[in-house]
């Protein structure tokens, strides 16, 4: 049997017993719940147009031509009963006046007022609330996939060895395959979950029929981001693995992979705190662990010019590949030590005690 | 007959200490082969190797007459001494999974698992967790984990270790019908009495280097000592005094003694029959007890 058909059938067992994995499904589905909810639930609550009453009949072609809801009553105290029972938002009586409950109704008093045409000459590139959203979220989603999904991987490891089961599995395949098989299927799985969410967030905001500006502003940072996810994951994926093989028991994994774990939170909060700081940001977008976040967000801000997203990229490639091989390594030098947590060097010195 | 595993001259240190020195035996074809030794006599790291699972540090497995390949490796099975399945899959999934892992086709593997949980009755518990199930149980999966791919070579370390006297059977029976379709099968085990009952072959260990290896029968030849049994109609205490024996054992009319070098055995056999009749006489062969703790000393 060939080395990828191994990992293949690897693979395949990971999948399925992810898929029954209760704490996995549920995760998803709570995620699923709050893509559905961030999307759908704000147009819901929204309510549609303000509802606006009306005794004054001047005022209220200028309010239907704003896209209000306009009620016509015949005086001004009914027009001002019905806003006090709450079936409208504000009222126009004669004057005109507006009367509203406990809030100036701007959109009301925006149709019945004329405003001087405004020219920004300096205006923001981007929405500043999409400015702290869009990093904020991307940074996010890296973060908590990479450690979440990454951990699981860990475990998957550490479980076989303190069943001890490795050493079945690895007389029977070689240990490559089984560490390709454990961390393509909990890729798969990690964008499997991502793309189901996405999907549903997408449908949700055509649903609701939300802004789709937000669509067309993300769309780029979200094309560059998806390679940098990529390969970030695959990379942090390996070491994971490694970092698994290094602890014998579930018990000594926090330990072991306390220096990974770093790796993964470090950037997530350089890059949400320091968004602001081109410099900082500039030399964080190179960095293999933090690029992932660093780089797309820049390009986000159009911060970055057209080269650097590819030269980072390929710092990234170059960097993944020499993990790929140090994690390799440390699993395949700590697999079958059995007896207390490996350290680092000692893993990475007994590579040659497995046989070909 | 070429489906022999060879084990050549394998060395093996771990750190500054040599655990296995030279290390030369054969199993042969369709022999049950019992591979015994002292508790860190290297048995384990021994079949490690053999396995590829261990490196060594020097010689070589050979299999069929060529170096051993992981794609040959592929149609051994193995049990390690260290026991180890997945706790969270169910008994028939880990079986199919562990002969996929083998190179058989998924209806092959299903088919294969169906008959063994049957032949290891434990076909009503082929749909429960690993981890629900009581340590014989457990045992009798990793058996059925070592066995399901139907292997050309069974390499066994302690496998008969947790196991009931039933399941041992069970275990033994299936072992003999590999071993007769030519497998080789070689076994760990401290338990002596059970080697000597099964083993066709012996490989003795001992500090990392092999004392002995051969059939049972040969073995207790070689190692015979010049020990007999003797038999007479009446009390047998006058054979201490006759020249040259050492009296072992004595029992009425029975005695068990050793002879001394260049004592004739058929002296003692005629002083005998001149004091009566003699029922039965004959050298002792060692149990393997004996054969075990002679190439230890």
């Amino acid at each position: 049997m060939t080395t990828s058909a191994a990992a293949k059938l690897v693979a395949a067992r990971e999948i399925r017993m992810k898929l029954r994995d209760k704490t996995f499904i549920f995760s998803t589905v709570f995620f699923l719940l709050v893509a559905v909810a961030s999307t759908v639930l704000p147009a819901l609550i929204e309510g549609g147009p303000t509802k606006v009453a009306v005794s004054d009949s001047a005022a209220v072609t200028a309010l239907r031509n704003a896209g209000l809801e306009v009620s016509v009553v015949p005086d001004d105290a009914a027009a001002e009963r019905v806003l006090r029972d709450g079936d409208v938002d504000a009222a126009v009586v004669s004057g005109p006046k507006v009367l509203a409950m406990d809030e100036t109704p701007a959109d009301v008093v925006g149709a019945l007022s004329a405003s001087p045409p405004v020219q920004l000459l300096d205006p923001d590139a981007v929405n500043p609330f999409l400015k702290f959203v869009v990093p904020f979220a991307l940074a996010f989603l890296f973060f908590v996939t990479s450690f979440t999904f990454g951990m699981q991987i860990a475990q998957s490891v550490t479980e076989e060895k303190q069943t001890r089961i490795v050493e079945i599995l690895v007389s029977s395949i070689p240990v490559r395959a089984l560490l390709a098989g454990k961390v393509g299927a909990i890729t798969l799985l990690a964008f499997g979950q991502i793309a189901l969410i996405a999907l549903v967030a997408f449908a949700g905001i055509q649903i609701a029929d939300v802004d789709t500006e937000v669509v067309s502003l993300v769309g780029p940072a979200i094309g560059w981001f998806i390679p940098f996810f990529v390969l970030g994951f695959v990379m942090l994926a390996t070491l994971w693995a490694g970092v698994g093989a290094l602890a014998a028991r579930q018990e000594d994994l926090a330990g072991a992979s306390t220096p990974l774990q770093m790796a993964v939170m470090l950037p997530f909060f350089a890059v949400l705190f320091l968004t602001d700081n081109e410099p900082v940001m500039r030399i964080l977008s190179y960095i293999p662990f933090s690029a992932p976040i660093a780089m797309p967000v820049r390009l986000f801000n159009s911060d970055a010019a057209a080269w650097e997203p590819v030269v980072s990229l390929l710092i990234l490639a170059i960097s993944a590949a020499v993990f790929l091989r140090v994690g390799a390594r440390v699993y395949e030098g700590s697999l079958l030590r059995t007896n207390g947590r490996t350290s680092f060097a000692t893993a990475w010195r007994t590579r040659s005690t497995i046989g070909s | 007959m070429t489906n022999v595993l060879s084990v050549n001259a394998i060395s093996r240190s771990f750190g500054d200490r040599q655990v296995l020195k030279d290390v030369t035996f054969d199993v042969g074809a369709g022999r049950m082969t019992g591979f015994v030794g002292a508790n860190g006599a290297g048995k384990t790291t021994t079949m490690r190797i053999m396995l590829g699972v261990l490196g060594a540090d020097s010689g070589e497995v050979r299999w069929q007459g060529r170096p051993l390949t992981r794609d040959a490796r592929q149609s051994f099975g193995y049990m390690p001494e260290e026991r180890g399945l997945y706790p969270k899959m169910t008994v028939a999934d880990q079986i199919v999974y562990l002969a996929r892992l083998h190179g058989m086709s998924a209806g092959d593997a299903r088919r294969s698992t169906d008959a063994l949980l049957e032949r290891l009755g434990l076909s009503d518990r082929s749909g429960d967790l690993v981890e629900k199930l009581s340590l014989g149980n457990q045992q009798r999966v990793q058996i059925a984990a070592a066995l399901v791919h139907n292997p050309e070579v069974l390499v066994l370390d302690e496998p008969f270790s947790g196991l009931d006297p039933l399941a041992v059977d069970v275990v033994l029976g299936v072992l003999r019908d590999r071993a007769a379709a030519g497998a080789p099968v070689l076994f760990s085990s401290h338990q002596l009495d059970v080697v000597e009952r099964l083993c066709d072959d012996l490989v003795i260990i001992a500090d990392g280097t092999i004392r002995a290896a051969g059939s049972r029968h040969q073995l207790r030849i070689s190692h015979a000592l010049p020990r007999y049994r003797i038999e007479v109609g009446a009390d047998a205490g006058w054979i201490r005094d006759q020249p040259g024996v050492t009296l072992l054992e004595l029992d009425g009319a029975q005695a068990v003694f050793d002879l001394d070098p260049g004592t004739d055995d058929q002296e003692v056999l005629r002083a005998a029959l001149a004091r009566g009749p003699v029922r039965a006489f004959g050298p002792v062969a060692p149990s393997l007890t004996e054969i075990f703790r002679e190439v230890n000393q």
